[in-house]
Parts: C-alpha cells; structure tokens; sequence
C-alpha cells in the first residue's frame, strides 16, 4: 500500500514561495542487509519521484539507497494559479506509487 | 495515620513530579521531527490506522479519545494491552505487522497529550514490579540498574533515558519504522543477553502494566519519534 502525506499551506497568493513538503512510506532498502538466516534482502528502494503542478513538471529527484526509510522531501514551488499538485514515484520493483494535494491561490 | 496519608500523597507526588518522557532526553533534531505532523514518518502509520479503523471499527467504536490513557487495563482478571485488545477481534493481525501497529498508533494518537492514568489491581502490579528490579541476562541487570538508579548518565553515545512507554507505538530511526513497547522492551533484552519474552506473553503483559502505572500522568505522545 503506497501511503504518504503532503503538507501544503491551505492558501496561497498568486507569486507567493509555497513550502510543500512529502513523507512517503517506503522501506528503502539498501539491498546489503541480510535476513536473520543469512539470506540478502534485495535491493528495493525508490529511485525517482516527480512532482506536477497543474501537469507541469515542477520537481524531479533521483533518490538512492542513501536515503533513510519512508523518505522525506521538502522543496519550494511558486503559486501560479489553483490547482493539484501531482506526486509520483518509482521503486526498484517497478512498484508506482501515486499522491495527490490541491493548492488554492488567491489573486 | 492523617499524617502518614499526607507523607504518602507527598512522595508520590514527588515521584510523579520526577517522571521525565523520552522526549526530554531525544537531541533537538528528534523532538523537532516528532513535534511537526508533517514530517514525523509515524503519522504515516497513524493515517493508515484511521483507514482501518474507519473499516472494522468504527461500527461499533464511535470516538477512542481517552481510551489509551486507560491502558495496559485488567479485565476478567487478565492483563490487556491495546494491542492484545485489537488481537481478540482481529487475531489474523501479527505482532509488529503495519496493520496492528496502525491502528493501535491511531488509538493512541486519539489520546495525545492526555496524561496516562491506568489504575491496576495490586497483584497484578506486584507481578511486574518483580520483573522490573529483577537481574537477568549475562549482564546480570534489572530495569532499574538503568532507567532508575543511572537515567541521565551516558551509556556509550546515549543518554539513559526513564524508559517510560507514553510514546508507544514509537517511530525508531534504528528500525526505520513503527514498533511496538513489547518491540523495544525486547531490544532492551537483547542487549542484557536475556531470554526474550515472547510477543503478548504474561511476563511480557505484567511488565508493560507496570511501566504504565509507573509513568502515571506522563501525556501520550504517539507517534513519538526516538533514536
């Protein structure tokens, strides 16, 4: 279950610096730990993450396994006009992951 | 007999008023992580128990503001946890599963800031005040060696803390994830080379009943966030 929580302002004005900020869960495993008997647990760790605003591409990160569990990311964004902000990531499984917050700005 | 009932209201106030949570020992970094929603990884958990909750629960169970507070409780003579509370209805939940730990960080969420106040039977209590100044392990330490007699002092790079469980289920940067009181106290073991006490078993049970009266009054701060 892909789970996370965006943390937006509840309103913004029109040019106004929007702090978003994102917690996704995700074990981010570095593929060098190993299981109780010995086994090595594989590689599985998110490797990019997008951020759209109203479909424009406004953030893009390349994570690694440097990257501690359920990651957190914080970047700035300048409010242009209402609408969603959309989320997406990719794992090593090939597993998606989808996330989505509405931003309201204001003239 | 007066005043020894006032002597006795004295010293447990005086112990109360010394009952310091694990916050107080976390570095800056940690508490400033736990205190901001948007950043504490453990809401993630909290978030998912709320969906849960909202599927199998809340039929019946309207709000569970407070209830935390009243637990480790003891019902029909046995020892009850939040978490063995949840298992009687769903047992196909496992210790330390997302699930479980989801929703009793939701439960426990519902009660933060609202101070602990669990109010056993003596035996009960008596049981697990044995196992906490008990030695054990090659160690050969009791709780107490630690978090009684030496919190504040430095084992290596930490500081003892009281180990007081308000903060459960806590979010552990060493486990990169939610777990349960049982999970840490467990971890506690390991580190004394003791025999770990299994997942809801009796020893485990009276242990936990008797840190929560122990830390009586101390506010919940699921979903802590500790080293």
């Amino acid at each position: 279950m892909a789970l996370a929580r965006i943390d937006l302002p509840r309103e913004a004005r029109r040019g106004e610096l929007v702090e978003v900020r994102i917690v996704i869960q995700h074990p981010m495993e570095t593929g060098f730990r190993r299981e109780p008997q010995g086994e090595r647990i594989q590689r599985n760790a998110i490797h990019s993450l997008v951020c759209r605003y109203n479909g424009a591409e406004v953030f893009r990160a390349t994570l690694s396994t440097g990257i501690a569990a359920n990651p957190f990311l914080r970047f700035f964004l300048r409010a242009a006009r209402s609408g969603d902000l959309d989320f997406w990531w990719l794992d090593d499984d090939d597993v998606q992951g989808a996330a989505k917050a509405h931003l309201v700005v204001s003239a | 007999m007066k005043k020894y009932f006032v002597l006795a209201a004295l010293i447990a106030c005086a112990a109360e008023a010394q009952n310091r949570s694990g916050l107080e020992f976390a570095s800056e970094e940690i508490r400033r992580l736990q205190a901001s929603d948007a950043e504490n990884p453990g809401m993630l958990w909290v978030d998912q128990g709320a969906k849960l909750f909202a599927q199998h629960c809340a039929s019946c169970h309207a709000s569970m503001k407070g209830v935390a507070t009243r637990y480790p409780a003891v019902e029909k003579g046995k020892i009850v946890t939040l978490e063995t509370k949840i298992r009687e209805k769903m047992p196909a939940l496992a210790y330390e599963s997302d699930e479980l730990l989801a929703l009793t960080s939701y439960i426990a969420h519902e009660s933060r800031g609202m101070p602990l106040k669990v109010n056993p039977p003596p035996d009960k209590l008596e049981a697990g005040k044995k196992a906490y100044y008990q030695r054990r392990g090659q160690m050969n330490l009791a709780c107490a060696h630690c978090h009684e007699q030496n919190w504040g002092k430095r084992l290596g790079a930490e500081t003892l803390s009281q180990g007081q469980p308000n903060g459960y289920p806590t979010y552990r940067l060493e486990w990169q994830k939610m777990g349960s009181l049982e999970r840490r106290i467990r971890a506690c073991m390991f580190g004394l080379h003791a025999a770990l006490p299994p997942y809801g078993s009796e020893a485990m049970l009276e242990l936990e009943l008797f840190l929560a009266w122990r830390a009586n009054g101390l506010p919940i701060e699921t979903p802590a966030v500790r080293r």
